[in-house]
């Protein structure tokens, strides 16, 4: 045991030297999460718009007002005629232009429907696409407002009902988030272990380590604590970051997101000591860990593109992705609050994962050079 | 009986870095194999080490076999491996400190065994390893694989890449170890080494030449040989190799190595026979062979491995 202890200070002072690396590792999840989370995202707030009002009654002032709160428009100029319409979109003034019919509020009540005319600047059929989708649930939103004020006399309009699930303003920085612990923990567990043993190969020392009467237990375990441990300081600081940074909701149990976290990082140091034992030079480990773990880890588990939308060969390959299955007990866990009856199957196919991995790489271990 | 070795063999593909070398190696000796770069010391070592399966053959160390029981050995042996095998971000007493916990011990408990060593680059305790010198390199390596109290020490080539002062402290070490009972085994390329040690197997293209005490290497040469000079000497060598009674003539530092296949050849036939081919400045005299001029006459030898 005190052979063991040995072992690990001598890890953890590598690591402690080389502060840079020891930098990036813990910085790098901070880094991340706020670039996906503040400068990668798919919402627009504060759009321009231009809004021209000819009725001007006190059903569409309050429209204007809903819309113009909701924080994602800023009202940019007030239309007088259709003829300013193109003069404001040419300037680059609006993104959007919104037009009430003249006698909005007369011709809802008297003929049950009004009109109002969403604008939208194509040259940027995305942002044109996402303002739309905006404008149209706050309306929306308004005539339900309206019915239920209304009681009985109101006749609900029939609307195909659009409810969004969990992230009902669309946010993005709730899949990055999970989609992050995913490729961090990876990184750090599977890259840095594989180094850390192929270094000892290079270098030289394992010759002297391996004609010591350390067990390879001890010498993998010993690489491997040190790691673990800086992969749950990084999953603890996404989660923080996620709830006092970007006001995510943790709606499951603290308990099983560690289980869940515990089960995917050893996993992912199983990889990296199986890694290690077939890579020669630290490089080559390196090359394995990021090509053939890290790209298809944000490619293919679903963090970006949805495994769903993928040809079947692709969707196939992804089943042998850990994070595939992590993501999936993650988002289950934070964002939906869900129990392990939910996700056990991911759960055990994650588990079978790290014990055949740590199995291989116990036989594959080589006790001489 | 400290090591013994029965055709131990091994290859890499199709090279035979080792070929069924057989030897015996006494408690309390200093013993060393001497041979070029590329002779097949290091895989040697790395067998009896328990590092590497042999092909052939087998080997034991302190009576344990270096296959079936490398577990125990490997806990008595001491290695220093050729390259430098220490932690360079580590400073210097933290290597040695981890090298004694993995070994179970502490550095106080064997501190007798290193303090000669050690007490040179404990000025240096708080440095990185890295940042030592080639000599002291080497003497915190050594100090590192002598912290466990080995009943047996490999040493792979310790003096290479080592300046001439190091190399001869470090034999002063090697002698200390000795004394205290330590059976040593070192590797060298360097042929000056050999007078250092009980006694020598020399080794190249994985095959031993001669094993036996450097003065009884030395004594087998058995012709005459002298040292031959001239200002000519690329002319000169030619000229000598043209000597009907030649056996070997090869150029060893200012001097040319000339042997004669005569037993009674005299340095003034020799001159002689310069003057009329022109070298008229020419000197010889007759020297004592050294290990290398053995090692030269043994690889040239057909006969390849002569053990006694």
């Amino acid at each position: 045991m005190k052979q063991f202890w040995g072992f690990v200070m001598k890890e953890v002072r590598h690591i402690m030297r080389d502060y840079r690396t020891l930098v990036i590792l813990i910085g790098m999840p901070i880094i991340q999460l706020l670039l996906f989370g503040f400068a990668i995202r798919n919402e627009v707030t504060n759009a321009d718009i231009a809004i021209l009002d000819a009725s001007k009654d006190y059903m569409t002032t309050e429209i204007t007002n809903k819309l113009l709160s909701s924080g994602y428009f800023h009202l940019s100029a007030e239309l007088a005629s259709a003829s300013d319409i193109e003069g404001v979109f040419r300037s680059g003034k609006a993104k959007q232009v919104v037009v009430f019919s003249q006698n909005f509020a007369r011709d809802l009540y008297k003929n049950g429907t009004a009109s109002v005319q969403i604008i939208g600047d194509a040259s940027n059929p995305n942002m044109a696409t996402i303002l739309f989708g905006y404008t149209t649930s706050i309306i929306q939103d308004y005539q339900f407002q309206l019915a239920a004020h209304r009681g009985q006399n109101a006749v609900l309009p029939i609307t195909p009902e659009i409810k969004m699930l969990y992230n009902p303003e669309l946010k993005s920085v709730y899949g990055f988030v999970t989609g992050l612990v995913g490729m961090i923990l990876l990184l750090v567990s599977a890259l840095m272990t594989s180094i850390a043993i192929t270094r000892e190969k290079e270098l030289g020392t394992m010759e002297v380590l391996l004609v010591s009467p350390l067990k390879p237990p001890q010498i993998i375990l010993g690489k491997v604590l040190p790691y673990l441990v800086l992969s749950v300081i990084n999953a603890v600081t996404v989660l923080l970051m996620a709830q006092f940074v970007f006001n995510i909701p943790f709606r499951g149990s603290y308990g099983l997101f560690f289980f869940e976290i515990m089960l995917y990082i050893l996993t992912a140091l199983s990889l990296g000591i199986f890694i290690s034992t077939k890579a020669k030079t630290q490089q080559v480990a390196m090359m394995i860990s990021l090509g053939a773990l890290l790209m298809p880890t944000i490619l293919l588990s679903g963090f970006i593109f949805p495994v769903e939308n993928m040809p079947l060969p692709l969707q196939i390959i992804s089943n042998v992705i850990p994070a595939r299955w992590f993501l999936v007990t993650l988002k289950a866990i934070m964002l939906e609050g869900l129990g392990f009856e939910y996700f056990w199957k991911e759960t055990a196919v994650l588990s079978g994962m790290a014990i055949v991995l740590i199995a291989l790489s116990m036989k594959n271990f080589k006790v001489r050079l | 009986m400290a090591i013994t070795a029965e055709n131990l063999g091994k290859h890499f593909g199709d090279v035979e870095a080792v070929k069924s070398l057989s030897f015996h190696i006494e408690h309390g000796e200093l013993f060393g194999f001497i041979g070029p770069d590329g002779a097949g010391k290091t895989t040697l070592f790395r067998m009896l080490t328990t590092l590497m399966l042999p092909d052939t053959g087998s080997a034991s160390v302190l009576g344990l076999d270096v296959v079936r029981e490398y577990k125990n050995l490997r806990n008595r042996l001491g290695y220093m491996p050729g390259r430098f095998s220490l932690y360079q971000d580590l400073s210097v007493e933290e290597n040695l400190r981890f090298f004694a916990t993995i070994f179970n011990t502490t550095i106080e408990e064997n501190y007798h065994l290193i303090r000669d060593i050690y007490i040179q680059i404990e000025p240096f305790k708080k440095r990185r390893a890295g940042q030592l010198s080639g000599g002291m390199k080497q003497k915190l390596a050594l100090c590192c694989a002598l912290i466990h109290k080995p009943d047996v020490l490999f040493l792979d080539e310790p003096t290479t890449g080592v300046d001439a002062v190091s190399r001869k402290e470090f034999w002063e070490m090697l002698k200390d170890l000795k004394a205290q009972g330590i059976t040593i085994v070192v590797s060298t390329p360097y042929m000056d080494e050999a007078s250092l040690c009980d006694r020598v197997a020399l080794i190249q293209k994985g095959t031993i030449l001669n094993i036996n005490t450097p003065e009884a290497i030395v004594a087998e040469y058995g012709k005459p040989l002298f040292a031959v000079k001239s200002a000519r000497m690329y002319e000169l060598l030619g000229a000598l190799r043209g000597f009907s009674f030649a056996h070997s003539v090869y150029p060893f530092g200012e001097f040319v190595h000339y042997t004669d296949s005569r037993a009674e050849a005299q340095p003034e036939e020799i001159t002689a026979y310069l003057a009329g081919q022109g070298f008229t400045d020419a000197e010889a005299h007759s020297i004592k062979a050294n290990i290398e001029d053995s090692f030269m006459a043994l690889m040239e030898s057909p006969s390849g491995q002569e053990i006694p």
